[in-house]
């Protein structure tokens, strides 16, 4: 049994009072480290404990942060635009556990020596982000942000910025172009965030769940961190379950649980007894496994998952069960991605069409036999030329549609072996 | 004019941003104007730019590419329903064909009395909670989650009540 380390309001009543929040040692480590610690030293802690990022890529987050330039100003800036389908996991944090969150946001833009940390969160989290200015400002009467913080030299101010609907602001340099009042389009890199980002100063860009676990870090240290997890996994981290099962929801577990525990102990199995056929493990942002007992054997984790031909991305593990057409299932998806297209790359802008286009056909029952090769072709042909992950996403989960689960789509064409 | 009514939001708006970064604040600006005119009229949009020095077709490109800001009027509500994949395993696509079917219109349509519209779009992050929809109107955003056709045609209910009363 995992204790609660993020989604701590489901043990402590109330976390989200700030009264409360302190109580249970809440801004004991952002005081500490501003007193008494050097921005290097929280730096080594984060690289200590192993934490990688839990907005997809799994980046080392203390490696991260000390890869900034040395110019000012330098600016944090938070990935709130929770949009990947199947992931809710940042919402619950914020809306529930919005303090240690905003603690982590202050101990990273401590450890960037940055004055300024900006929230970005999709345009639909209207109401969160509302919740975070007010509790911003309790925090500016407390003392907990402003100027010559404890005593120090230090000063910090947190701003909230609403996106406004567009998928791609969640990739970091699309939502720095949006920062900037700019269209979300991702840039070239490099130069990386890390030293020409936001307003072209150096930028840290983390997402909200990797943030929360820093106040824990940062009080209780780096073995504290790895009791949980794997050597390179280390920590808990938040799954969340949807899809055809019993009881979806998030779920705090160690890295390197097994998907069988997720989906049978803690989400209660599959509805009406059905058979499980399918995990996307990671959204749509990941291919599609067939649920064979190797698979979920698996642990969850960010070594593992790709063994089996997937990754971990965001853990936003979606169940598909026997009733559920895979070809139907890569249609909605596709949908997806081509509505989401920036629209700056022509193979993820053309490709998307054109496997939308493709996949209308099987939708409408009009597809030849010959349409599942051409369906191919273009997921390959996007694939390792885009300017960003989400083309390569796309074609991606198409082929890996059809790799695993060719018969669901001859089936479509009239050609099957029904 | 946004800058006579709405002066003191304005310049706390801009001061979020440096000062030689003030385009940073065109989408909240963009909000205020939709919040102010129901969608973003052309002129909404050229005083949106003229706060910012901006090209007017600078800020315009920008209400095409968010799906959140409209330059056109629909319905006073938004029923924003999400039929992306993980709600459709929950059903959301015969819950959004049968709300628009009890309010006698097409997805994407508006009801007679020009009070709601029913939309379909993207992820909405609450996909342990479908079926269910945000309801965008000139305030702001709200979630409604677990929905059934009964709980969403009481609130619609309601909605049409305070618009009625307003």
């Amino acid at each position: 049994m995992t204790e609660y380390r993020l989604l701590r309001h489901r043990v402590i009543d109330d976390i989200g009072q700030l009264d409360v929040y302190l109580e249970n040692g809440g801004f004991q480590a952002f005081e500490q480290a501003v007193r008494d610690k050097t921005p290097d030293e929280v730096i080594q802690v984060v690289k200590d404990s192993g934490l990688r990022g839990r907005g997809g890529a799994g980046f080392p987050t203390g490696l991260k942060w000390s890869f900034l330039g040395e110019s000012t100003p330098r600016y944090v800036a938070v990935n709130a635009d929770e949009s990947e389908p199947g992931t809710f996991k940042d919402r619950e944090i914020m809306e529930h556990n919005p303090y240690q969150f905003l603690e982590g946001v202050a101990l990273c833009a401590y450890a960037a020596r940055a004055n300024v940390a900006y929230i970005y969160s999709r345009g639909e989290f209207w109401d969160i982000s509302a919740q975070l200015d007010e509790r911003i400002a309790i925090l500016r009467e407390r003392g907990y942000l402003g100027e010559n913080l404890f005593g120090t030299d230090y000063s910090l101010d947190l701003r909230t910025h609403l996106g406004a609907g567009a998928y791609i602001c969640g990739e970091e340099s699309a939502l720095l172009e949006s920062l900037e009042g700019k269209l979300g389009m991702p840039r070239l890199r490099p130069p990386f965030p890390t030293v020409r980002g936001l307003f072209d100063r150096p930028t840290v860009i983390n997402n909200v769940e990797t943030l929360t676990n820093v106040p824990g870090i940062v009080a209780n240290g780096s073995d504290w961190y790895r009791e949980f997890g794997t050597e390179k996994s280390p920590g808990t981290k938040v799954f969340c379950l949807s899809g055809k099962i019993n009881k979806p929801g998030n779920y705090e577990l160690p890295l390197g649980t097994p998907f069988r525990e997720l989906i049978y102990e803690h989400g209660g199995g599959i509805p009406d007894g059905k058979q499980i056929k399918a995990i996307l493990p990671a959204g749509a942002s990941a291919p599609i496994l067939k649920a064979t007992d190797e698979v979920l054997d698996t642990p969850m984790d960010y070594e593992s998952v790709p063994k089996v031909g997937s990754q971990l991305g965001s853990a936003s593990v979606i169940i598909l069960d026997e009733t559920v057409d895979i070809a139907w299932a890569e249609y909605k998806i596709t949908r997806f991605f081509q509505h989401e297209s920036c629209g700056k790359c022509t193979p993820c802008r053309e490709g998307t069409y054109w496997m939308r286009n493709i996949l209308d056909r099987f939708e409408a029952g009009q597809a030849a036999a010959s349409d599942i090769q051409l369906l191919d072709d273009v997921a390959q042909g996007i694939q390792g030329k885009c300017l960003c992950a989400l083309g390569e996403f796309a074609g991606g989960a198409v082929a890996g549609g059809i790799a695993n689960f060719r018969s669901d789509f001859e089936k479509r064409t009239g050609n099957g072996h029904e | 004019m946004l800058v006579k009514k709405h002066k003191s939001e304005i310049d706390q708006i801009l001061a979020n941003y440096p000062a030689d970064r003030q385009r940073a604040a065109v989408m909240p600006l963009l909000y205020l104007a939709q919040r102010e005119y129901g969608y973003l009229t052309s002129e909404a949009v050229g005083e949106v730019a003229d706060i910012l020095s901006l090209d007017k077709t600078e800020v315009a490109k920008l209400i095409g590419f968010y799906t959140l800001f409209h330059d056109e009027s629909g319905g006073d509500y938004r029923i924003q329903v999400c039929t992306d994949l993980p709600c459709a395993l929950r059903g959301a696509e015969t819950f959004a064909d049968e709300l628009c079917e009890n309010l006698g219109i097409e997805l994407g349509g508006t009801t007679e009395d020009g009070k709601i519209t029913v939309e379909s779009v993207m992820c909405l992050a609450a996909c342990d909670r479908a079926p269910m929809f945000q309801v965008q109107d000139r305030e702001g955003l709200h979630y409604h989650e677990n929905q059934t056709i009964d709980s969403a045609m009481e609130l619609i209910d309601q909605l049409r009540q305070e618009a009625a009363d307003d």
